[in-house]
């Protein structure tokens, strides 16, 4: 096995996140189970085949496959699909998955778009204290991600009811308290594990340089998300801040992240900055 | 010959267009009247197949004449079963004959025809009425036919048009924004303001969808009481209603109020103490009730009843759309089943019948001459006159037989046992 191999798998992956969107699509106008049904095992084959092209990387190149922007961003959308599995089991909200596959599509499109960075050996990236911050801090952004994709799904919603003209999506969404409670516990997780991550990630500081805390960019841009989603989980626990309010705030939230995943890196730098080439 | 030209199928009824309420209920016949007046249709020789179709929007006979029409028969016998004067019901009635009643029979089974269009009761009501007509005998291999076709297109416009999507009442409507508000009633409290009728029918429907608990709250305490009583649920004084709010999820208004009875400063305090938690308003007084200033109170929606019509309106015009196509789909079916039924007649059936014979006659005169080279040209044509001679001969009696099916009473069942025994092609449309 070699890493051509990883990218044929990955390249599949990618074909078939693209048919599950158009399952998805059709599922959006008539309404059909079957369509719901194909496009969500689709999208679970993708998964399975994205799994597979990571794994087969890691044995053919004895180095986990985020080293660089696109295996970064390939990582984290694959850790987006493994919480919407999670999440469309425990619930029932079958057009999230519309989002998830167009998110998906989009971001491995530019995975396959972006040039090939050269890949450095770098014997820091090792140890049980990175990869539980990688596993961890991505899929807590995949969750929240989910947050975001049901936030928009309730503002369509929200919009038609509020406006007394139902119209487009009201038959095809879920109901605003469904929207709301989902919106929620994808909240709640992704927070949870983006804590944790994030002190896996301070501990892993801590084991390479010797300090927890060292005023890098990332470091700045991540904790002040983390204070963000804090901020509205406790006006949402003890102000009541949810619907409509706490929708817009997931959204705000996630641009964040993606600000914190890319721009930071591109923009500002700091020591996560080569995973961004 | 009246077999070897279809047979006539004939719809005479009246239904909530064409007849007021106390004449369809007279017109109406029960699940035993039908079965009686099937019986009697059954022993008269001038009718072959017949169907009664009847619910509390139509009474509807569907019959297969031997001869003739039979139409004034028919009415009169309307007449004496239901007991009803000729002159009181006669311009009520609609006569549908062949094309015109296959499709008003499949716009009655899809529903396009219903009082609330889209309804789906109705098509059980057609099955019910069919599995009657077939346990009674009554109908035989065309009604038969024709009922089914009327099932798949029925079956056709529920699964492939939004007809049956939309709803066109205005609790239904309001039901449905509740419900897409909330992911459970069940578990949601809805408050009654007034205790009138209107109060009463909407809680009725809402009862049905098993709310979790009802409040009412009226300016005269014993309505309340009794309301609530009728209810099972808990009365409270009027002016105990803004309390209430922190404890319902629904509040569904209609005083006889001329001011609001609840204002945008009260649902908001009320908010802050149920913890933002969704309020919805459901506003069918006239004047209206709850103050609209409340809709712009976050996770608060109120729906007067303007807004409730609004959306009945659209989902009527939505559900225009829709019968174009369904409309489409039943005149297919018209002229699939008219097809079917010329498909039956006798002459294409004989036809076919010596076609087949023909083919098979040369095949095999073909496959025998060939191995016979010693032959000459004049033994070559006897043996062809054979076989064409045994043919004809075999076929003889059973095309007798066809050409002469007006005697026997199912000539129909003849010419599908023919069909079937010779496997014959005639063009038929698969189910």
């Amino acid at each position: 096995m070699n890493s051509q191999t990883a990218d044929i798998a990955l390249q599949l992956s990618i074909m078939l996140y693209f048919a599950s969107m158009a399952g998805y699509l059709l599922f959006l106008f008539n309404q059909k189970q079957v369509w719901h049904k194909t496009a969500f095992y689709i999208i679970s084959a993708a998964i399975a085949f994205h799994f597979l092209s990571m794994i087969i990387y890691t044995a053919a190149l004895k180095q986990i496959p985020v080293q660089n922007l696109s295996q970064n961003l390939s990582a984290a959308s694959f850790f987006l699909g493994c919480m919407f599995l999670v999440f469309q089991y425990k619930s029932d909200v079958k057009i999230i998955g519309l989002f998830v596959s167009i998110v998906l599509s989009a971001t491995m499109l530019i995975v396959l778009i972006l040039p090939e960075a050269p890949i450095e050996k770098n014997s820091v990236l090792k140890g049980f204290w990175l990869y539980s911050h990688i596993v961890l801090v991505f899929s807590g952004e995949g969750a929240l991600a989910l947050a975001c994709g049901t936030g928009i799904l309730y503002l369509l919603q929200e919009k038609g009811i509020k406006a007394k003209n139902p119209g487009f999506f009201f038959k095809r969404l879920p109901s605003l308290d469904l929207l709301d409670n989902v919106g929620y516990a994808c909240l709640t997780t992704g927070f949870a594990l983006l804590t944790i991550g994030l002190i896996s990630g301070f501990i892993y500081a801590k084991t390479i340089w010797g300090r927890f805390w060292g005023w890098d960019p990332k470091e700045i841009f991540s904790i002040g998300t983390w204070f963000i989603y804090a901020a509205l989980l406790h006006l949402r626990l003890y102000s009541g801040w949810r619907g409509r309010k706490s929708a817009i705030m997931t959204i705000i939230g996630f641009f964040i992240i993606i600000f914190t995943f890319i721009g930071v890196n591109l923009l500002i730098g700091g020591h996560h900055q080569p995973f961004t080439k | 010959m009246s077999h070897s030209k279809t047979p006539e199928i004939i719809l005479i009824g009246a239904n909530h267009k064409t007849a007021p309420v106390e004449l369809r209920e007279k017109l109406s016949f029960s699940g035993e009247e039908t079965i009686a007046a099937l019986e009697l249709l059954k022993k008269d020789k001038d009718i072959k197949e017949s169907l009664i179709f009847s619910t509390c929007n139509r009474t509807e006979i569907l019959y297969l004449p031997d001869k003739g029409e039979k139409i004034n028969n028919t009415i009169n016998f309307i007449s004496q079963q239901r007991n009803i004067d000729i002159s009181e019901f006669r311009d009520s009635l609609y006569i549908l004959k062949n094309e015109d009643a296959f499709e008003h029979i499949f716009k009655v089974a899809s529903s396009l025809d219903s009082m609330v269009v889209g309804e789906p009761q109705i098509l059980g009501q057609v099955k019910e009425a069919y599995r009657t007509a077939v346990s009674s005998n009554s109908s035989g291999v065309y009604l038969n036919r024709l009922m089914h076709k009327a099932f798949s297109v029925a079956k056709r416009v529920r699964k492939e048009t939004g007809i049956g999507d939309n709803a066109v009442s205005i609790s239904y409507a309001a039901i449905e924004l509740a419900n897409k508000i909330f992911s459970d009633l069940s578990q949601k409290s809805v408050m009654l303001m007034g205790a009138g009728e209107m109060a009463e029918l909407a809680v009725e429907h809402l009862i049905s969808n098993r709310v979790k608990n009802i409040v009412v709250a009226n300016r005269t305490f014993k309505n309340a009481v009794d309301l609530a009583g009728k209810f099972s649920g808990q009365a409270v004084k009027f002016e105990e209603r803004q309390d209430a709010l922190n404890d319902v999820d629904i509040i569904i208004s209609s005083t006889g109020a001329t001011e609001y009875v609840l204002t945008k400063k009260q649902v908001q305090q009320a908010m802050k103490k149920r913890r933002h938690n969704t309020l919805f308003f459901i506003d069918i007084a006239v004047p209206r009730d709850i103050d609209p200033e409340i809709n712009n109170v976050s996770n608060a929606y109120v729906y007067d009843i303007d807004d409730l019509k609004n959306i009945v309106e659209s989902n009527i015009d939505q559900r225009g759309k829709e019968r174009v196509k369904a409309q489409r789909f039943i005149d297919e079916a018209v002229v699939k089943f008219q097809q079917w039924l010329e498909s039956l007649a006798v002459v294409p059936t004989i036809k076919a019948l010596n076609d087949k014979m023909s083919s098979i006659v040369e095949i095999e005169y073909n496959k025998t001459i060939a191995g016979l080279s010693h032959l000459s040209q004049k033994d070559i044509e006897a043996v062809r006159r054979m076989a064409r001679a045994i043919a004809s001969r075999t076929m003889h009696d059973p095309i007798l037989f066809l050409r002469n099916c007006g005697d026997h009473r199912d000539d129909n069942l003849y010419l599908n046992i023919s069909r079937q025994l010779f496997n014959l092609d005639i063009p038929e449309e698969k189910n």
